[in-house]
């Protein structure tokens, strides 16, 4: 069974079809990449299978269940984590601060516990407390846990988004345009980056990404949209070869 | 919490327990009045703060939510004859005539109605954006105040109720003091225990990025409900308390106006921090009543200045334009009073006074 | 209800509807523009019929000259409340802003009670403003009948201003995508400039006109007139103008209605505006004319 099935999955505003009738089959463990030149439906994808749109038709079905039009927190909750192409962190809110929010979900509806700190909550607190500081750790963040989150370079940011996304235990991981921003010597210490998290949190990836070299380096298969529609799918060197591709990216003459 | 931050929380408690016993013994019973006026606007500020500084819903409905707990306690604390006294125009409505309870129970009766309202104004409201938030809330007050002024038999409509309880049991007003200030260490304990604990940081994501905090599996609208009505839980206390500090309560007193002066403060004192809160709360109090001067006639030995009356709202909206346009995060921003800032203190002097030697 | 009494009470709904409908596009241009709740404009709508109060009675100017200098002061007045309050803040978070605009009516309100006194004033009225004019049974006052026809001949100016200039298409730009409009050339500073001088000039048009029909002049005048035209504003789709006029007059009418059909529903007359806000706001929050937009992810 995969992972993450969408079915004809299509969103209309107004009378602008931004995307239209996409299937798609994640399968566990895969990187997949979504390609497309801008303006192409990738990030309005990824909206609607997070929960952010309701698609006008189609489904998205993960782990066999049904999630289309969902709420966010609810698909998250499901095991569906996301970044976002221009980094939305808390920006008055530290490093550690970020992550620990991750762990917000699992605290369960029990305000006054919280309120009088009662010993269980004192260690759902520490639990979250640790689990944090070694995701932290792992992605070498840890030894500015306490720095307001703005205040770190832009790789770091990135990778803190990351960190954030990774705390909500997905098994699913959507990244947007990861690379944006990054030199080629940076995008390629991404992909390895990348790579590693998939295989130590047994991870399966999407992400959407302009940079080619990041894509057609550690993604099993790709899927090409334009202007809404999927017109190719398969591995790198099938989507390289593709004239359909070609086309989309550099034009007609 | 560690061992020690525990013991330094006790600590300052104790501190201001000692503070407020040696004020009692020294104020004149008028200081201690605005004294007390003081402690409310803590509770109200910080009331407000929770929801537009830690939130960051811009909501403007807090007279609204005063006024029912103000009511609510007024109504259930006052005996028949007093009733029957204010209300000469129209009797009251048979059911509300009899109804005395004790001020604890009324108050806390306030506070849950108080809390209700906040959460009936929220459910519809909270999906609106900034603007349409602050308009919305802004208008379900008005609507309040309207009803408030037009149900001449539960409320009295525009004549108002005079001669509520004074605040506590005995009936002596040096009691309300301590209830006054109990209240407020509660609700300063209350604030600062759910600020540092994990909805504290919900409620923080939900104000820096929404959708980020959605994506990270906050559910927004419950988050932003419960903070709704735990803001209006406290507004109706603090309603009630200005209520029976006041002596008198009439419609009028919960316009919008009221709404502002507590936006004033929470701004003043910086959107996001309970410390900025509570001295923000006693300094414009206590300046309020200082600038009332202004208003009237100044001597000065054998000189005298007419004031002319409203030149203190001048001042304060002045002040408050001078705050937002060029101090924008208030006085302390978003960062609370910790003891730490002791610690940073002595290390500073210990360095200056290693660099002299050298 | 007799045919007279309803007549009366309909040419009363217009003019009033005609007076919300002024103000409410001031509110509206300049949240289009602006995407800013201006609090003050209600404030400068006071500010306007004071400027004619005085310009009258303690410089002696003639009334029409009077009423002129009211509007292109009152214009400048909204200039400068922008240049003041709002420009420095442009690029701030939603909130200072916003707390801005309810500090600078507050502040205008307050320097009304203390430089022109809390007492009321009574608005000087030319006798040309005192016939009555008779149809049939119905008496009904000059002023009454003037409202919505001055202010169908502003609406006419305002709409050749901003659909048939240069100024007006730039303004429509603005508020359509501000980002872009810069990106075009166009001084956003002027043009914004611009919104909050008409916008102010069509308020102080309301202003003198609500001084002749209610003579009573208090500081604290534009408060309730302020916030009913911006949600009449709301009501009609924010940021549209035809959608602020229809506010305007679905209030005003509403409001004569409510006070018409039962004396003791007039105490609610002024929960109206907020009843139909919350319906609006539930049902649909753009607005009648009003278009959804998404923010995007």
């Amino acid at each position: 069974m995969a992972l993450l099935k969408t079915d004809k999955l299509t969103i209309k505003f107004g009378g602008l079809t931004a995307v239209n009738s996409l299937d798609m089959i994640i399968n566990e463990n895969e990187i997949i990449g979504l390609i497309g030149p801008n303006g192409a439906g990738k990030t309005t994808s990824f909206n609607m299978i997070t929960g952010v749109y309701t698609p006008t038709e189609g489904t998205v079905v993960f782990e066999g269940k049904d999630i289309t039009g969902m709420k966010t927190h609810e698909i998250t909750k499901l095991g569906i984590a996301r970044t976002f192409q221009n980094i939305r962190l808390f920006k008055d809110l530290t490093v550690l601060e970020n992550v620990l929010i991750a762990n917000h979900m699992r605290f369960g509806s029990n305000l006054l516990s919280a309120i009088v700190r009662t010993p269980d909550y004192m260690k759902k607190e520490k639990k979250a407390y640790d689990k944090s500081m070694e995701l932290l750790k792992a992605l070498g963040l840890d030894d500015v846990k306490d720095e307001i989150s703005t205040s770190l370079p832009y790789g770091k940011q990135r990778r803190l988004e990351i960190a954030r996304a990774l705390a909500t235990d997905p098994k699913l991981l959507i990244l947007d345009e990861p690379a944006a921003g990054m030199n080629p010597q940076e995008s390629l210490e991404l992909m390895e980056f990348i790579r590693e998290i998939r295989d130590t949190y047994k991870l399966t990836i999407l992400m959407i990404e302009h940079h080619m070299a990041v894509v057609m380096g550690i993604c099993d298969r790709i899927y090409v949209l334009d202007y809404g529609v999927k017109i190719a799918d398969g591995t790198p060197s099938e989507i390289q070869n593709n004239q359909k591709v070609i086309e989309a990216y550099l034009g007609v003459d | 919490m560690k061992k020690s931050k525990v013991i330094q929380s006790l600590i300052s408690i104790g501190l201001v327990i000692v503070i407020l016993v040696v004020l009692n013994n020294f104020l004149t019973s008028f200081q201690a009045r605005i004294f007390n006026l003081c402690g409310i606007y803590i509770i109200l500020a910080l009331s407000l703060n929770l929801i537009n500084g830690f939130v960051g819903l811009f909501s403007l409905g807090h007279s609204g939510f005063m006024a029912v707990g103000a009511y609510t306690s007024a109504l259930l604390t006052m005996p028949k004859e007093m009733k029957e006294m204010n209300f000469f125009l129209e009797p009251i409505a048979p059911w509300l005539l009899n109804i005395e309870l004790p001020f604890p129970v009324a108050l806390l009766i306030g506070g849950l109605l108080a809390a209700l309202v906040g959460a009936l104004v929220a459910a519809p409201v909270l999906r609106l954006n900034d603007d349409y938030l602050a308009i919305a809330t802004l208008g379900f007050s008005e609507i309040i105040r309207v009803i408030f002024t037009n149900t001449q038999s539960m409320t009295n409509g525009a004549l108002g109720l005079k001669g509520l309880n004074a605040i506590g049991i005995s009936g002596k007003s040096a009691e309300g003091y301590w209830w006054i200030w109990g209240i407020v260490i509660l609700t300063v304990v209350f604030m600062v225990l759910l600020i540092n604990s994990t909805y504290g940081r919900a409620f923080k994501a939900i104000r820096e990025d929404e959708i980020a905090a959605e994506a990270m599996g906050v559910n927004l609208f419950k988050h932003k409900m419960m903070a709704f009505v735990i803001g209006s839980f406290f507004a109706g206390i603090g309603g009630s308390l200005l209520g029976h500090l006041m002596g008198t309560i009439d419609p009028l007193l919960f316009r919008y106006l009221l709404t502002f002066n507590i936006v004033l403060i929470v701004v003043l004192g910086g959107i996001g921090s309970i410390t900025g809160s509570v001295i923000s709360a006693i300094v414009v109090t206590i300046a309020m009543e200082a600038l009332r001067v202004l208003d009237g006639t100044m001597r000065f030995g054998s000189l005298v200045i007419n004031g002319v009356p409203g030149t203190r709202m001048v001042v304060f909206s002045a002040l408050l334009m001078i705050v937002i346009l060029f101090y924008q995060r208030g006085l302390m921003g978003t960062k609370e009073f910790s003891w730490d800032w002791f610690k940073k203190l002595s290390f500073k002097s210990k360095n200056a006074k290693i660099a002299k030697r050298m | 209800m007799s045919f007279q009494a309803f007549l009366q009470h309909l040419v009363n709904g217009i003019s009033l509807g005609s007076l919300y409908a002024l103000l409410a596009i001031g509110y509206t241009m300049v949240y289009g523009i602006l995407r800013l709740i201006n609090f003050a404009h209600g404030d400068i709508f006071m500010l306007a019929t004071y400027i004619a109060f005085y310009s009258i009675t303690t410089f002696l100017i003639p009334w029409w000259a009077a009423f002129l200098i009211a509007i292109i002061l009152t214009g400048l007045l909204g200039v400068i409340l922008e240049r003041a309050a709002y420009r420095p803040l442009r690029s701030s978070p939603k909130i200072s802003i916003m707390i801005s605009a309810i500090g600078a009516s507050f502040l205008i309100e307050n320097l009304a009670i203390v430089i022109f006194g809390g007492r009321p004033k009574a608005f000087p009225i030319a006798p040309i403003f005192s016939h009555i004019i008779k149809i049939g049974d119905v008496s009904i006052s000059i002023v009454t009948i003037l409202i919505p026809i001055i202010t169908a001949i502003a609406l006419v100016i305002l709409n050749y201003i901003v659909n048939k200039t240069k100024t007006g298409m730039a303004m429509r730009a603005v508020s359509k995508d501000y980002d872009a409009a810069k990106l075009m050339g166009i001084n956003i500073n002027f043009i914004i400039s611009f919104t909050f001088a008409v916008g102010s000039a069509l308020a102080a048009i309301g202003g003198i006109m609500w001084g002749l029909k209610y003579p009573q002049l208090i500081p604290l005048m534009g408060i309730m007139p302020g916030l009913k035209c911006f949600i009449a504003a709301v009501i009609g789709g924010i940021g549209n103008i035809k959608g602020a006029v229809l506010g305007g007059f679905i209030l005003g009418l509403g409001e004569i209605a409510i006070v018409a059909s039962s004396p003791a529903l007039s105490g609610y007359r002024d929960a109206f505006a907020f009843v139909l806000l919350i319906v609006i706001l539930l049902a649909k929050p753009t607005g009648l004319m009003g278009k959804n937009s998404a923010e995007k992810v």
